[in-house]
């Protein structure tokens, strides 16, 4: 029994997201719309069609690669809100290596794009990074005034010095066509971003999981000065991790403007980078589980435009809905699961339907698989 | 600029822009202040400022009265704050965490929720606070119109500023409040109920904070527009560290935010041919130089952002 209640645990996001769609299917209500109806359409456009799946799964690259961005420096106990700013970076410095280096073969070009949006995405890790471990400073604090700052030299670069001549809102020329993303899913948006997007997440489970940066970044996280005196170089892996992870979150931005729109637009981001504080949580902290989370996040998303025209329902009640999901995930993993009180509750409840059943049956102490 | 030395018209207009700009950011900030006193980060001022103004323009619409908003507003907010307390306190979740899954939902439920109720509505100006000129003090050159020629919440804001100093500072109820942000152990042994006091500062914080959102839509722009907090919440939060925990060090650290956002205003209005967002950056870009120069002289509550559980470790 105490094993089935413990798999219930494990489950816990599960059953959070199932309750916050319940409690979402309030909001919809009031709307005057039939739920059912509603979330039948969403799911239906997200996930069962193909055109809605490209959608989704173009969403999905930024949403997942934000929620790494997140997840990496997490396990070192430092909270990463700058993700949002990171992506901003990384499609500004890939759009920039795109648009202003002299034409070569795009096999040299497309790396060196990815990179340089990877290096922007990672100056705006560091910065936090290196006043967080030098200087204590709270990274909460600076990575979300930081964002603020990344989100306003986008729209500058993009509506200033390289707008593109004529355009009626802030964008930039288009980069050529040699340089795009290749696709997953014919005649679709759909582009690679996702694939290097999983590979990562891959490549993140090893190393948290398998090495010595995972074990000291984790060490970190649980007890910084426990980890100084067992030798770990603590201020190091924090400016480090930081740069990683805005390396990371500048991938999401590069993928977006080499993948999907070629061009650099001011605001491009709808706040990928909060989702990924959602995917964060909704993966417990798990690369492997992130895809998973950005998945179903994106297709919450994607499906939202699919309902809002079928069922003319509006569109932010999935922000709403969102915003309810990270609120009982949250909440449910402040839910540990305690043995003891189990077993306790357990006994309790035995033997008083022993005592109901008038058995004179003991019950053995302790005989449940735990 | 120039102007603002000559014509003291064009400097009362100045000031005036600046205090006004920095009026919402106050009421966070000292909310703010309360809550980190009591050791939890508040991090939902931004989501709590938000809730303020939907609320107070659904309160204004319904009721056609802004006192009708004034209270949905801090209702709304409070709300939110009984959230954060319920998950940061009550569950002992990471505040931060808890924080921003606050700011993530208020921004979704503002947004649904101000397009089904005010929907058509949503662009028709509401009632709100005209300015009330106070006589006599009103008179006093320049000072006195960007003073005492506001409306009822910045008057609130001039009582509420003093009075929250005095009651972190000089009453039992403070002492705890400082105690249990400090060291929240001896303050449980002394007898103060650590949840208790901690829920409370928390509604307190985010009803301030919600009094600022208020503020944006009653006494400002009488319109609600999605995301209209605009990371107001997050400049609170800078000056909170900038005044060192303590309301009239927040305020002060206000005043030059405002400052700074009213002279990137003119400076956008002066020089049409820069491309605006050079210049919107700059209240961000004060904040995030601020805390960096001031980097390593701060001394926050010392126990802030620790959870606290009774015979804990």
């Amino acid at each position: 029994m105490q094993g089935v209640i413990r798999y219930f645990y494990v489950f816990r996001p599960v059953w959070a997201v199932l309750l916050a769609l319940f409690v979402g299917s309030g909001l919809i209500l009031l709307a005057g719309v039939s739920p059912i109806a509603a979330y039948g359409e969403l799911f239906k456009g997200a996930f069962l069609d193909y055109w809605g799946l490209a959608g989704t799964l173009v969403k999905t690259s930024p949403i997942l690669l934000a929620g790494l961005a997140v997840i990496l420096p997490l396990r070192a106990g430092l909270l990463n809100i700058g993700a949002e700013g990171q992506i901003y970076m990384g499609g500004l410095f890939s759009a920039m290596a795109a648009l202003l280096l002299p034409e070569m073969n795009p096999w040299v070009h497309v790396p060196i794009c990815i990179l340089a949006g990877a290096l922007g995405g990672g100056i705006w890790g560091l910065i936090p990074g290196y006043l967080k471990a030098y200087h204590g400073m709270n990274e909460v604090i600076l990575t979300i005034l930081m964002n603020f700052v990344a989100i306003n030299i986008v729209s500058y670069v993009a509506g200033g010095p390289m707008m593109q001549e004529g355009a009626p809102y802030p964008y930039s020329e288009e980069i050529s066509e040699g340089l795009w993303l290749p696709w997953i899913m014919p005649s679709t948006d759909a582009h690679a971003g996702v694939i290097i997007g999983v590979a990562l997440a891959m490549i993140l489970f090893f190393v948290l999981r398998y090495s010595t940066i995972g074990f000291a970044l984790d060490m970190i996280g649980k007890n910084a000065t426990a980890a100084t005196y067992a030798g770990v170089p603590v201020k190091p892996y924090v400016v480090g991790v930081m740069f990683a992870a805005g390396a990371i979150g500048g991938l999401a931005g590069t993928f977006e403007v080499l993948g999907l729109k070629y061009r650099l637009y001011h605001h491009f981001s709808p706040g990928y980078g909060f989702d990924g504080i959602v995917v964060a949580f909704l993966a417990t902290v798990n690369p492997l589980l992130a895809p998973l989370a950005a998945f179903f996040l994106a297709g919450l998303k994607a499906g939202a435009l699919v309902m809002q025209r079928v069922v003319g329902l509006e569109s932010t009640v999935i922000e709403a809905i969102q915003g309810l999901v990270i609120i009982f995930v949250a909440a449910s993993l402040g839910l540990k699961y305690d043995a003891q009180k189990w077993a306790a509750r357990l006994m309790r409840r035995r033997k008083r339907l022993d005592a109901e059943l008038g058995d004179t049956f003991q019950p053995k102490v302790g005989g449940d698989e735990i | 600029m120039i102007d603002l030395l000559t014509d003291p018209q064009a400097l009362t207009d100045f000031l005036s822009t600046s205090l006004r700009l920095s009026i919402p950011i106050i009421f966070a900030a000292v909310g703010g202040v309360i809550s980190e006193r009591s050791g939890v980060f508040n991090i939902a001022l931004e989501g709590c400022i938000l809730g303020g103004a939907f609320g107070a323009a659904v309160g204004a619409y319904l009721i056609g009265h802004p006192v009708g908003g004034l209270l949905l507003g801090v209702f709304v907010a409070m709300m939110a704050g009984l959230i954060l307390a319920g998950l940061a306190v009550g569950l002992a979740i990471n505040q931060l965490v808890a924080g921003i899954a606050i700011n993530i939902l208020m921004l979704g439920l503002t947004s649904y929720l101000a397009r089904l109720i005010l929907g058509a509505d949503a662009t028709s100006t509401l009632p709100g606070f005209g300015p009330i000129a106070i006589p006599g003090l009103s008179a006093i050159p320049v000072l006195g119109p960007v003073l005492f020629e506001q409306d009822l919440l910045t008057y609130l804001m001039y009582l509420l500023v003093p009075l929250s100093w005095w009651v972190i500072y000089k009453t039992p109820w403070g002492l705890n409040l400082r105690a249990i942000g400090d060291y929240p152990v001896a303050a449980d042994s002394a007898g103060i109920s650590v949840p208790k006091v901690r829920l409370f500062a928390v509604l307190a914080s985010c009803a301030m904070a919600g009094l600022g959102g208020c503020y944006l839509v009653l006494s400002q722009v009488f319109v609600f527009t999605e995301h209209m907090s605009a990371g107001k919440g997050f400049i609170a939060l800078a000056a909170l560290i900038l005044g060192r925990w303590n309301p009239i060090g927040a305020l002060l650290a206000c005043l030059f935010f405002g400052l700074s956002d009213a002279m990137q205003l003119r400076l956008q209005f002066n020089s049409p041919d820069v491309p605006y967002q050079l210049f919107s950056m700059v209240p961000f870009l004060a904040s995030f130089l601020a805390l960096v120069v001031f980097a390593g002289k701060v001394r926050p509550p010392a126990a802030i952002g620790i959870r606290y559980e009774r015979g804990g470790k």
